[in-house]
């Protein structure tokens, strides 16, 4: 693996290879020397959470961090291709984490630079070290990923985490529900895919019916600026909030997960229930990423 | 009534038939011929299959079939002809070929290769439903959907 670009690209062994690794990694960070390595953040949105995952992965390993984020002032404003910026942090660094509004600028940028590349983000494309971190998390709270009962909820149509969570998820014969507003419904092209692949699912608008039988809970943000009419977003900003009253009868197991920042679709009440699963969500991208960049350096034992 | 020629027999070179009516000049902005080419270009002649269909001869020059399957996308049922002393030597029909590069626009707005200096690539997914992923944005298109360079 000498990139980390889409989800597509990645085989089912070489995802249970950095799920295995970031275990490792969570008990024993320090079988991993990552000093006097250098990873270039090469920002051109601003993501604070994403980059600030990938920093702590990398310190924590003992590398070393520069960042670009946001264009404002750099080279790019002065009207720099994307392939030179890209050339010169790779002479700068020994791997390169970007984030970009425009999809495929990740995989244009591996074809251009000999280091290696990690996709932090291509505009609605691909987040695969979130897919991955997500694996890792529903892994770590189930001990497995075979035949797990998701529901994802809330914005299904843009969001492009619950995308990458479906295909992630596939191969391991999962039962999805689709929980959603029917003007952010799943896109029909995933569900004509998900058939293709025989994973059963079923769409739905009511949450409270399938709260007892899932083993995760998928909440995802429904998002102002994805509507052009401010009607239609009011009418369905609070479709779907998730209370600890909600969760009473859950399973044992449940976890709720979400990509963070969370507004209002998850009451705090639910914080100190042992539903509650998104921060340590959180916490498990450090592991993840740290399993990505060690390999992708060729550091993996 | 009698069959007239409406355009010249060519001696040697390429003869492509059955292309969309309407189509010619997208597909002759594709081959892109030389200033040595004789090219005849044909509008609506009447077609049984197609009711109206376009023809180019070109004389002087065979097309390769790399050439030959560039305008796949835009004539998928064109019949091709190589002629050599006014004898068909060779009939072919043309197929999208599995990875089309630089030749086509990425529908996609967001996808990078509209806003850098750089060349498309396309690969086939699915010949019968003439599908193509765009090896950037990841996105598919049928091939209707695109527009060449």
């Amino acid at each position: 693996m000498k990139h980390l670009i889409s989800m597509r690209d990645l085989s089912a062994d070489k995802t249970l290879q950095l799920l295995k690794l970031a275990k490792s990694l969570e008990k024993n960070p320090s079988q991993i020397d990552l000093s006097r390595r250098v990873m270039a953040a090469v920002f051109y949105e601003a993501s604070t959470r994403t980059r600030m995952s990938f920093e702590s992965a990398m310190k924590r390993l003992g590398g070393e961090v520069i960042a670009m984020v946001g264009t404002s002032g750099t080279s790019v404003e002065k009207g720099e291709t994307l392939a030179d910026t890209a050339r010169v942090m790779a002479r700068y660094s020994d791997i390169i984490v970007m984030r970009h509004p425009m999809e495929g600028a990740a995989r244009y940028v591996s074809e251009q630079v000999d280091v290696p590349v990690v996709n932090a983000g291509d505009g609605a494309n691909q987040h695969p070290t979130q897919s991955l971190l997500d694996l890792y998390t529903i892994l770590k709270s189930q001990g497995t990923l075979e035949g797990l009962k998701l529901a994802l909820v809330g914005d299904l149509k843009y969001g492009r985490t619950v995308h990458s969570l479906a295909y992630a998820l596939a191969p391991f014969k999962p039962e999805f529900h689709f929980v959603s507003p029917k003007s952010l419904a799943m896109p029909s092209h995933i569900l004509s895919d998900l058939r293709k692949m025989d994973i059963p699912f079923k769409e739905t608008t009511k949450l409270d019916k399938i709260v007892n039988t899932t083993d995760i809970m998928y909440v995802t943000r429904i998002q102002r600026e994805r509507f052009p009419d401010r009607e239609e977003y009011e009418k369905v900003k609070n479709a779907y909030i998730i209370t600890a009253d909600l969760l009473k009868n859950a399973k044992d197991n449940m976890k709720v997960m979400h990509p963070l920042p969370r507004v209002n679709e998850i009451t705090t009440d639910v914080d100190t229930t042992k539903y509650a699963y998104y921060f340590d969500q959180a916490e498990n991208g450090v592991y993840m990423r740290q399993a990505i960049l060690a390999t992708l350096l060729g550091e993996a034992k | 009534m009698m069959k007239v020629l409406k355009v010249d027999a060519i001696r040697n070179g390429t003869v492509i038939d059955h292309i969309p009516a309407g189509r010619v000049q997208r597909v002759l902005a594709i081959l892109k011929p030389r200033s040595t080419d004789i090219v005849m270009m044909g509008m609506n002649f009447p077609s049984k299959a197609m009711k109206k269909k376009d023809i180019i001869k070109i004389e002087g020059r065979e097309l390769t079939k790399n050439e030959v399957n560039s305008i796949a996308l835009i004539a998928p049922d064109a019949k091709v002809s190589i002629i050599r002393d006014f004898k068909v030597t060779h009939k072919s029909t043309v197929q999208i070929p599995e990875r089309i590069e630089g030749l086509v626009v990425c529908p996609n707005p967001k996808c990078i290769t509209n806003a850098e200096p750089m060349m498309t690539i396309f690969n086939l997914q699915d010949s019968s439903s003439r599908e193509l992923a765009c090896q950037y944005c990841e996105r598919v298109f049928t091939a209707d959907e695109m527009t060449h360079i």
